[in-house]
């Protein structure tokens, strides 16, 4: 089992889920996240100018079994891509254990129905 | 001591004064009206009102349907509008939709506009009053200003979450000025449009048609947003926000419809209750619309529903009753969610709050039923279809069909013009991380 981080562009979140459901991927979660990187903007508030490195991007978390890694992260990396600075990561993070609260099974079988694998 | 006197001298002067002033009023009375209070506290009134409807009431109700990225933007623009147009209003706009210095020497000039002689106001005193009303002058100045001040507002639905500040200021300028005022001076400043006994009682076509189909011609020109897929609508950030926009325009509209008379009369008391009654109808049948085809009743759509029912009865609350009023919402709720719902994502233009299929197809609605529906019992003379008389349906349908066709070809055109000096449309990136960083510097939940 894997954890995928993707921070992504707000504006390619739909298509990047488009691309997750096309690949069979039925759930995951997302925030707003901002961040700090090395582009600026200007804010100003009465008169007075400030710099923010505020950056806003969507992370999307999601948990996969080893065999689906690979076609997670290129649907991903696909649909995410615009080809400018700040298009995003994806973070590949070994997942230990994981538990379906409602009927107790643990590891891969929690992730995924039987009825439709 | 000094004070006591000075009072008591005050008072015996007023004393005497106050016969002798009704007796020159007496005296003159045929020839200066005097000013009327009810009509003029009312009119005070209308005005807030009407302004209401576009601070906060479109301000919100737009702002709330857009990203949160976004909502800066449209709240800037309603707020400009409103100073800028406010301005533009005093400094030559009511001088050329109600000036009269043209009418003597007519020429091309005294088709479009109505004159010079009200510039700045000039020659309008207190104590100037309109008729037959006999309300001060100024009061209808500033009611007038705030219709000026929404019209161009409305259009900012159509044009939202991409377009650059200036040029969406410099637009909003030039068309106040070369589509606003002629238009206004066609239906109710006695232009061509008024002597031919067009039925516009508070805004359908000046108002809405004008800023409605302006507002398709922009969405077409500027194009779709970066990530808008026909038929996949881009949700609201805020539904609070427009609910509370819808209310504050129902609020105000009261003003702008049951305004419109500039009376405090019983002509006044219809609009308001067909304006109500008709946005009530709009606002149940959307609902009911959503419900069977959704399977679901929503706030957005019930919102949308009464705006819809109050741009329709704009231009008929004058002239129809509780018949025409209920047919009136009906139809333009009927009307519109198809319009919105099924022949929008069709055409694939991107109107981002639906500016034209809710001002422009619910004015262009309201404007002809008007012709159907306008009553003997309310308007004392002009009739509509459904009473037999089809001559007012005629002049309605050229009306309309005017209005269209004028506000689309000078859209069109002006677009082209700010487009080549300044540009409208923002950079992809802006586009892309909201406007409201990138135009205006703020972020408004962060």
């Amino acid at each position: 089992m894997k954890k995928l981080e993707a921070i992504i562009r707000k504006s390619r979140f739909e298509d990047v889920k488009e691309a997750l459901l096309t690949a069979d991927i039925e759930w995951f979660s997302y925030y707003d996240v901002r961040g700090q990187g090395k582009m600026r903007q200007a804010r100003i508030y009465r008169g007075v100018c400030y710099d923010t490195s505020c950056i806003e991007r969507t992370l999307i978390n999601v948990v996969v079994r080893d065999k689906n890694v690979d076609k997670t992260i290129t649907a991903i990396q696909k649909a995410a891509q615009t080809g400018e600075i700040g298009d995003g990561r994806i973070f590949v993070i070994p997942v230990e254990d994981a538990v379906r609260i409602r009927t107790g099974e643990r590891g891969d079988k929690s992730l995924y129905d039987e009825e439709n694998k | 001591m000094t004070q006591t006197l000075k009072k008591i001298l005050a008072s015996l002067v007023t004393a005497v004064a106050i016969p002798m002033a009704t007796f020159a009023q007496g005296a003159t009375q045929a020839v200066t009206p005097t000013i009327n209070n009810g009509n003029t506290a009312w009119m005070l009134m209308a005005t807030i009102l009407v302004l209401l409807m576009t601070i906060p009431g479109l301000a919100l109700f737009y702002g709330g349907l857009v990203r949160q990225k976004n909502v800066l933007s449209i709240i800037m623009q309603c707020l400009v509008c409103v100073a800028v147009i406010s301005i533009l209003w005093i400094a030559f706009g009511y001088s050329w939709v109600f000036g009269t210095g043209f009418k003597e020497s007519g020429g091309l000039l005294s088709f479009f506009i109505g004159g010079f002689d009200k510039v700045f106001l000039n020659g309008v005193t207190p104590s100037s009053l309109t008729t037959p009303a006999n309300i001060p002058e100024i009061v209808f100045v500033l009611f007038q200003c705030m219709f000026a001040v929404i019209t161009p507002a409305l259009i900012i639905g159509a044009f939202a979450e991409r377009i650059r500040f200036s040029g969406f200021l410099l637009f909003t300028i030039l068309w106040s000025i070369i589509v606003y005022n002629p238009m206004a001076h066609f239906v109710w400043g006695g232009g061509w449009l008024q002597q031919m006994g067009a039925i516009d009682f508070a805004g359908g076509t000046v108002v809405h048609i004008n800023a409605g189909v302006s507002a398709l011609i922009m969405a077409i020109m500027l194009g779709k947003r970066s990530d808008y897929k026909p038929g996949k609508p881009i949700s609201p950030h805020n539904i609070t926000f427009v609910f509370m926009g819808a209310a504050f325009l129902w609020l105000g509209w009261f003003g702008f419809n049951a305004g419109s008379g500039l009376a405090a009369d019983g002509l006044d008391a219809n609009a308001f209750l067909v304006t109500h009654l008709a946005t009530c109808v709009a606002a149940v049948t959307w609902m009911i619309i959503d419900w069977m085809t959704n399977r679901k009743p929503t706030t957005v759509g019930v919102c949308t529903g009464a705006v819809a029912g109050l741009v329709a009865i704009t231009p008929a609350a004058g002239s129809v009753g509780v018949l025409g009023a209920i047919f009136i919402g009906m139809i333009t709720a009927v009307v519109c969610f198809c319009m919105v719902a099924y022949i929008k994502p069709k055409m694939g233009y991107d109107d981002s709050l639906d500016a034209f299929g809710v001002h422009g197809i619910g004015g262009i609605i309201g404007s002809i039923l008007t012709g159907v529906f306008a009553t003997k019992a309310i308007t004392g003379g002009a009739q509509g279809a459904l009473y037999g008389d089809w001559h007012q349906l005629g002049v309605q349908l050229i009306a309309t069909g005017f209005a269209i066709v004028y506000s689309a070809v000078i859209t069109y055109i002006l677009f082209k013009i700010v487009d080549k000096i300044i540009g409208i449309r923002v950079a992809p990136r802006e586009e892309e991380e909201g406007v409201d960083v990138y135009e205006h510097g703020e972020s408004a939940y962060c």
